[in-house]
């Protein structure tokens, strides 16, 4: 006995809107078995990790401050994963986008000008792209397996990270702490008020972003090559696309949004450089992708609410005393549940009864 | 092929194989209602039906690579459950595939030797299959490996490997569709003799004219129903045909060709192969000129695919020179560039090359009409609503069944997306049209449409590339004929003094020779 998947003969278009609901709510579920196993109310945690959190003004702002990285570099990831691209390296792309972004503030603290925002941004795009380029070169070059080389240099990027907060780039007078001067103001985006809410200019960037992303992939021959090569590369191919410069195009670009993320967090909320930038922003970013089904408006709202997981862990993490890796597994579980979804929505699962000779591969 | 008298069936005795009311269906398509057969002991028992009949479906069940819903199978007159390809194997019910199943880094004895049983002694089964495929006119080396055999030699492992499990049943499923007629011939002596030791053989093929050769009894398949049995012998291949198709096909209308001048031309097209099992191409030269349809025969495997992706432009030939588009040279360019230079070109596979499945007709339009300057994008921007009138346009003129009026390609049945695919070219009124296998897997009455449109674009003053393994599609479209063999291309000749045996010459390695003395 043994179970196998067959695929359906047409998939349902409502069961594709509503299957990352069905998750949403699957993930809830699962929570409140989470919580209720730790010994805590299921409803009290609910309460706390999914709505607390967006009942304040302050509760918003970080929503939108989490959620903007978030969006960011999931705009990028799904043009890879659309191409056939496996990118999972943008969390070292936003790292190396931040460090190359913030070399001018770093060791030009003098430096002060208008020009040294937009030249910030320039050089962390320019920095997380020729990152990503690396494993992109790779594969179209010697054929290696980009989802292990993307992976593998985010663990160089954070531990250059660390050797450059603790060595070259350490604050003289920064009393040993392994972090950089703090950046002067020409080099911070500051917060305004928009109608009692404080925000900086990444939000609106983001959502400019996630609009251009929809009309290029809708109506654009670019989005059409993304798609086209993405499912059928053969076919790519006799329309005159090419598989290798999409996989090189792929890259740069969700590489140069990691690194605009990466710095965006960096001028926004640290305002200086230390070992650790970001919650794992380029990580989660895979969920937001897939959970906004690669699609632009879809990474919008999937940013919003993933973003409201981490506001969730650190809610749980001081009112339940809870750990706030129970975020990280409620993230975890969501992207299982989206993908769980994905898979019922093209194919049913049968039951196939009986015995299976061992001679069958042979006509396999 | 001459039909050899005296193959009376008896059907006195218990059926080897008997298929009461068997009952598939996927989803709402049923592909077998309530289908029905018996098959005497050696008998060569001919399954009939265009694609799409459900003959298939029907196959896999008596080989247990399908369960039928309903209906049951009696094996030498005992009800039985054919749970796996392993337990058909046992039961001796053996089958030979379309598309083989061979490592072709391995040798021929060491393939048959994946299919035997743990512990088989590996110098006495070389011998064996030395012995087997001698005394069945099969002759095989069992050293050699699978990459160096030709078609009709792996097809011969395949048989061997069968045979070798004694089976009583041996099912073909279009065994002769890679072989050259002479190698055809080769296996009807081959499957006579089996026959005639008492081994059955359902042997599935659309070519009429074979299975009135060679076999004692057919069934024939429409819509998921046996429509008739019948004694081939008696019937002539329009009977047959009008028995699968149910109705008259549509006549073929050809006037003589006028060519004028040259449009597409190559010179010396030496293309090295991609990797270790494709196929260079060497020193090719043709010219297809305004007006006629040039086909290009042989048996698949012998650089069609290469010559295809040369001439479109997805693997560029060496240098510009090689290949001219209206005396334009365009080797060395893209498929864009030719398009834009007025050729279309439509591959051998409709889904996953010349459209992608999960795309909508309006999309696959976009997919090869973008480059041309016909308005389908501007700017950067895709014009869907261009696109969708080409849709309406090819739907209208070819007969395309469709569900909704913009539906995935995927949706489509293989007849009406090959008449979109070859529509959507044609619309182009293109300059140059190459196809490849343009009614591979297509019903009869779409088969009739498409060549018909080739034949009016040709007349219209196009120039036709046809590459067909079909010699009979061959026979109906071209003006002139070429060979394709082992990379080498004959000299294209009028098609009025080509033979089927001169053809089947230059296909088993006649076309390398040329330019001989």
């Amino acid at each position: 006995m043994r179970l196998e998947l067959v695929k359906r003969a047409e998939m349902s278009r409502a069961m594709m809107v509503l299957s990352p609901l069905i998750a949403v709510a699957l993930t809830v579920v699962a929570a409140a078995i989470v919580f209720a196993v730790s010994g805590h109310n299921p409803l009290t945690g609910i309460w706390l990790f999914f709505l607390e959190p967006v009942t304040s003004l302050w509760g918003l702002e970080q929503l939108l401050i989490k959620a903007t990285p978030l969006i960011v570099i999931g705009l990028g990831l799904a043009v890879c994963y659309l191409s056939n691209n496996w990118n999972i390296g943008a969390e070292g792309q936003l790292t190396i986008g931040a460090i190359v972004g913030s070399a001018i503030p770093v060791l030009a603290p003098e430096f002060d000008s208008w020009v040294v925002l937009p030249l910030m941004v320039a050089m962390a795009m320019a920095g997380g792209a020729a990152y990503a380029a690396v494993p992109a070169v790779l594969k179209t070059r010697f054929g290696t397996n980009e989802i292990l080389t993307s992976l593998m240099l985010v663990y160089v990027a954070g531990l250059f990270l660390d050797w450059l907060v603790r060595g070259p780039w350490r604050d003289p007078k920064g009393f040993n702490f392994p972090i950089t001067v703090t950046f002067n103001p020409s080099a911070t985006l500051d917060s305004f008020p928009v109608g009692g809410l404080w925000l900086n200019l990444s939000a609106p960037i983001a959502l400019l972003l996630v609009i251009v992303f929809a009309v290029v992939m809708r109506f654009t021959l670019k989005g059409f090559e993304i798609r086209v090569l993405g499912q059928s590369p053969r076919a790519g191919a006799f329309a005159g696309f090419s598989a290798r410069r999409m996989t090189l195009f792929a890259f740069l670009l969700s590489g140069a949004l990691a690194g605009l993320a990466g710095i965006m967090v960096v001028m926004s909320e640290i305002q200086k450089l230390q070992p650790v930038i970001s919650p794992g922003y380029g990580f989660t970013a895979i969920i937001v992708a897939f959970l906004g089904r690669l699609n632009p408006v879809g990474i919008l709202v999937a940013g919003l609410v993933i973003a409201l997981s981490y506001l969730g862990g650190e809610a749980i993490q001081t009112s339940m005393q809870m750990s706030s890796k129970v975020a990280t597994v409620l993230q975890g579980m969501l992207l299982f549940f989206v993908l769980a979804c994905d898979t019922l929505i093209l194919y049913r699962i049968r039951l196939v009864r009986g015995r299976h000779g061992a001679g069958e591969g042979a006509h396999a | 092929m001459a039909t050899a008298g005296g193959r009376a069936r008896d059907t006195s005795g218990t059926p080897l194989l008997e298929v009461r009311d068997v009952v598939k269906t996927f989803g709402s398509n049923v592909a077998n209602d309530s289908v029905s057969l018996k098959v005497m002991p050696g008998e060569i028992h001919a399954l009939l039906g265009e694609n799409g009949a459900g003959k298939s479906t029907l196959v896999k069940i008596i080989y247990g690579a399908l369960q039928p819903d309903a209906g049951e199978i009696l094996w030498k007159g005992r009800p039985v459950s054919v749970g796996s390809p392993a337990e058909a194997r046992a039961l001796g019910i053996g089958m030979v595939f379309q598309h083989f199943s061979l490592f072709e880094a391995l040798t021929v004895a060491e393939n048959i030797a994946l299919a035997m049983p743990k512990g088989t002694d590996a110098r006495k089964l070389g011998r064996t299959i030395a012995e087997v495929s001698r005394d069945y006119g099969l002759p095989l080396e069992p050293d050699t490996r699978v990459a160096d055999l030709s078609v009709g030699e792996r097809q011969r492992v395949e048989i061997v490997r069968c045979l070798l499990q004694n089976p009583a049943l041996i099912i073909m499923d279009e065994p002769t569709s890679v072989l050259t007629p002479q190698e055809a011939d080769q296996l009807f002596e081959t499957l006579k003799r089996l026959a005639s030791e008492g081994c059955a053989i359902l042997y599935i093929s659309h070519r009429l004219e074979e299975v009135r050769a060679i076999c004692h009894h057919a069934t024939i398949m429409r819509r998921a129903k046996v429509v008739s049995e019948t004694d081939p012998t008696r019937e002539t291949v329009g009977t047959l045909a009008r028995m699968m198709v149910g109705s008259h096909v549509a006549e073929i209308h050809r006037e003589r060709a006028v060519p004028g001048a040259t449009r597409l031309e190559l010179r010396g097209l030496d293309v090295p192969a991609t990797g270790p099992f494709g196929v260079a191409l060497k020193a090719i030269d043709l010219t297809v000129r305004a007006g006629e349809i040039v086909a290009i025969a042989g048996v698949a495997g012998n650089g069609q695919g290469e010559l295809f992706d040369a001439l479109s432009g997805e693997n560029p030939a060496p240098s510009d020179g090689m290949v001219l588009i209206d005396g334009k040279p365009v080797g060395h360019r893209g498929v864009n560039v030719r398009r834009r230079a007025g050729a279309a070109f439509v591959p051998e596979e409709r889904l996953g090359h010349g459209a992608v499945p999960g795309f909508r007709l309006s999309e696959n339009v976009v997919l090869t009409r973008h480059g041309t300057r016909e308005g389908i994008t501007r700017s950067g921007f895709t014009k869907v609503a261009v696109a969708g009138r080409v849709v309406t346009d090819v739907t209208d003129r070819f007969d395309v069944r469709k569900g909704t009026p913009d539906p995935e390609a995927r949706s489509l049945s293989g007849g009406n997306l090959q008449k979109f695919v070859v529509g959507r070219e044609v619309h182009r009124e293109p300059g140059i049209l190459v196809i490849a296998q343009p009614t591979w897997g297509v019903d009869a009455g779409a088969a009739a449409v498409i060549r018909q449109a080739l034949i009016d674009l040709a007349r219209a003053g196009s120039a036709v590339l046809v590459i067909s393994q079909d010699l009979d599609e061959i026979f109906e479209v071209a003006d002139r004929i070429a060979v394709i063999s082992r990379g080498h291309l004959s000299a294209a000749k009028d098609a009025a003094e080509m033979t089927r045996e001169e053809i089947g010459l230059l296909m088993a390695g006649g076309a390398e020779k040329r330019g001989e003395p």
